[in-house]
């Protein structure tokens, strides 16, 4: 198309110049910041992101709740509302913007461009690691001001951790987004963050549940992360059987979401 | 690549879906055997009507789904393996637009155009469009018409050798359609390959350089508009369209031979083997009238014949 700029010579100017991509970091950052920037201004989400672990934290510092396991409760508690973070950035957040981003052909429109599937999923990592350092600094921030003191030892453990926790809860978020229908993928993804979080051995240690209950529990990806961020963020300990719990639910739901994603 | 092959090839093209749990977990054969070339500086209209196979004929040709069988080029390469670098050649606007609704049409626009290296200049492309009207406002928001004509900005933004519009027309208000039928003029002349599928006559007769048309996942006949409506069966069909005021009714003893009808107010159609002496006799009963028509047009068998000779229903 002539955008009405006439050419020096009077030819207009021509539109077919045969496109070329953008290079691939490049499109993988900018479709991680536009993600993560609908994202945080999603109201819903910003609840979702930053309102609910504020007020869990607030509630477990101010309750009795985590008194059986640590001397100081903003210790045991700020591990955990870390772990529910990520859990809600990139299980239920993304998992429901991607379920309607498929509903509404976002996702294969956006495949049609230099983009790609590829360029799409790595897109949303970026966004799911940009919302999670946002959610660090202010949840992170808060409980500081509330008297958190990390072991210093535990934070590369930790970073590790939430690492392979966001890839785990994002290939499982894409999992039930590309499977499900998007009102399916809404109520499947916030109810499983709600059981997670209450028994799930996010917040509170699995160890703490009925003996039955605990052999399952510690397996699930919630606790991995809980359990292995308070190990390494109260006591300075890594976590090894943890991060392979986490690094197994991120191989495997991979996989299953390769296997079963529809595009459409 | 010399500029002589075709932008787009397909040939023998065949889509299984399935398993469908309605019919016993069978495949369906939705398409079977659709063959076309797209040149590049003309416009290929695949012509069809709902369920013909059209839009599955394109994705198959976008790389957004696999074929089953046959072949498929796209400017010489596989597109269901498509580069990066391919994409950014081909510019596609889906039929339901794809576009996200809580986003605002500027925005989007602007990132689609970040992911190629030399976009079109956004803010002139909107402008173009009629974007920057309701650049503000969200997706949602926005008429059938100001979505279609975003999801063409989309399209275009990149620079693309090849353009695949589905049912550009859809849903388009006469301003809008006027916009969109320049640009897919413009872009013809800019030696653009586009291809757009539509179900309104209108449409291909107005833009079609070539049709295909597609009936039951097969591609059944093709052509430009006017070999496609040559009188092949020399059987003297012919067309007279004209156009006056509204609501002229015919006697009945007045070319009673003829198909008449008021196709809308003001248009009238007569259609079968027209002669000489039949268009005097028009003529004649206009003057009786005191009508003179603001048209007239005679051709042979329309778009519509065609479609009706081949498939042996409405397109609509």
């Amino acid at each position: 198309m002539t955008l009405s700029t006439p050419a020096p010579g009077g030819s207009p100017v021509r539109q077919a110049g045969g496109g070329t991509a953008a290079p691939l970091p490049a499109r993988v950052l900018r479709h991680g910041a536009y993600e993560a920037l609908g994202m945080l201004r999603n109201g819903e989400q910003l609840v979702l992101a930053i309102v609910l672990p504020l007020l869990a934290l607030t509630a477990l510092v101010l309750t009795p709740v985590l008194d059986a396991y640590g001397p100081d409760r903003i210790d045991v508690a700020a591990p955990g509302v870390l772990a529910l973070c990520t859990m809600s950035t990139a299980f239920t957040g993304q998992g429901i913007a991607t379920g309607f981003d498929r509903r509404y052909g976002v996702l294969r429109f956006l495949s049609t461009t230099p983009l790609g599937r590829s360029g799409l999923i790595l897109g949303k990592a970026v966004a799911v690691a940009v919302v999670l350092a946002v959610q660090l600094v202010v949840i992170g921030g808060a409980a500081v001001l509330m008297g958190w003191t990390p072991e210093p030892a535990g934070i590369l453990p930790a970073a590790l951790l939430l690492l392979l926790g966001s890839a785990a809860f994002t290939a499982l978020g894409l999992l039930v987004a590309g499977t499900l229908r998007p009102e399916a993928t809404l109520a499947v993804t916030n109810l499983v963050w709600i059981l997670l979080a209450a028994a799930g051995g996010v917040i509170i240690p699995a160890a703490s549940l009925p003996a039955a209950a605990e052999p399952f529990v510690s397996v699930l990806p919630s606790a991995a992360l809980g359990d292995g961020l308070r190990a390494a963020l109260v006591d300075g300990v890594f976590d090894p059987i943890a991060c392979l719990v986490l690094l197994a639910w991120a191989a495997l739901a991979s996989l299953a979401a390769i296997r079963w994603f529809k595009w459409s | 690549m010399p500029t002589s092959s075709p932008a787009l090839e397909i040939d023998g093209l065949v889509k299984d879906f399935g398993p469908v749990g309605a019919l016993d977990g069978r495949m369906v054969r939705v398409l079977d055997g659709v063959s076309l070339r797209a040149e590049r500086g003309a416009v290929t209209v695949l012509l069809g009507a709902n369920g013909a196979g059209k839009t599955t004929t394109l994705e198959c040709a976008q790389g957004l789904q696999r074929a089953d069988g046959g072949r498929v080029r796209l400017l010489g390469e596989d597109p269901w393996r498509a580069t990066p670098q391919l994409r950014a050649r081909v510019g596609v606007m889906l039929q339901d637009g794809g576009l996200p609704p809580s986003v605002r049409p500027l925005a989007l626009l602007r990132h689609v155009a970040s992911m190629y290296a030399d976009p079109l200049p956004v803010d002139a492309l909107a402008g173009r469009l009629g974007l920057d009207a309701f650049g503000a406002v969200s997706i949602r928001r926005l008429s059938g018409g100001q979505k279609q004509r975003l999801a063409l900005a989309c399209a275009l933004v990149g620079r693309p050798e090849v353009v695949f519009l589905d049912e550009p027309s859809a849903g388009l208000d006469p301003q809008s359609r006027t916009i969109v039928f320049d640009i897919i003029r413009e872009l013809r002349a800019d030696g653009l390959a586009v291809i757009l599928t539509t179900h309104l006559l209108d449409d291909a007769q107005r833009l079609a350089d070539y049709v295909f048309i597609v009936e039951g996942g097969r591609t059944v006949a093709e052509g430009t508009v006017a070999e496609l409506t040559a009188d092949t069966e020399a059987d003297g069909t012919r067309e007279l369209r004209f156009e006056t005021v509204p609501g002229l009714s015919f006697p009945s003893d007045l070319l009673p031979h003829l198909l008449q009808r008021e196709t809308e107010p003001g248009q009238y159609v007569l259609r079968g083997p027209l002669t000489a002496d039949d268009v005097a006799r028009l003529a004649r009963w206009w003057d009786a009238c005191g009508v003179m028509p603001t048209s007239i047009s005679l051709a042979p068998r329309s778009l519509e014949d065609v479609f009706l000779d081949i498939s042996g229903r409405s397109i609509r």
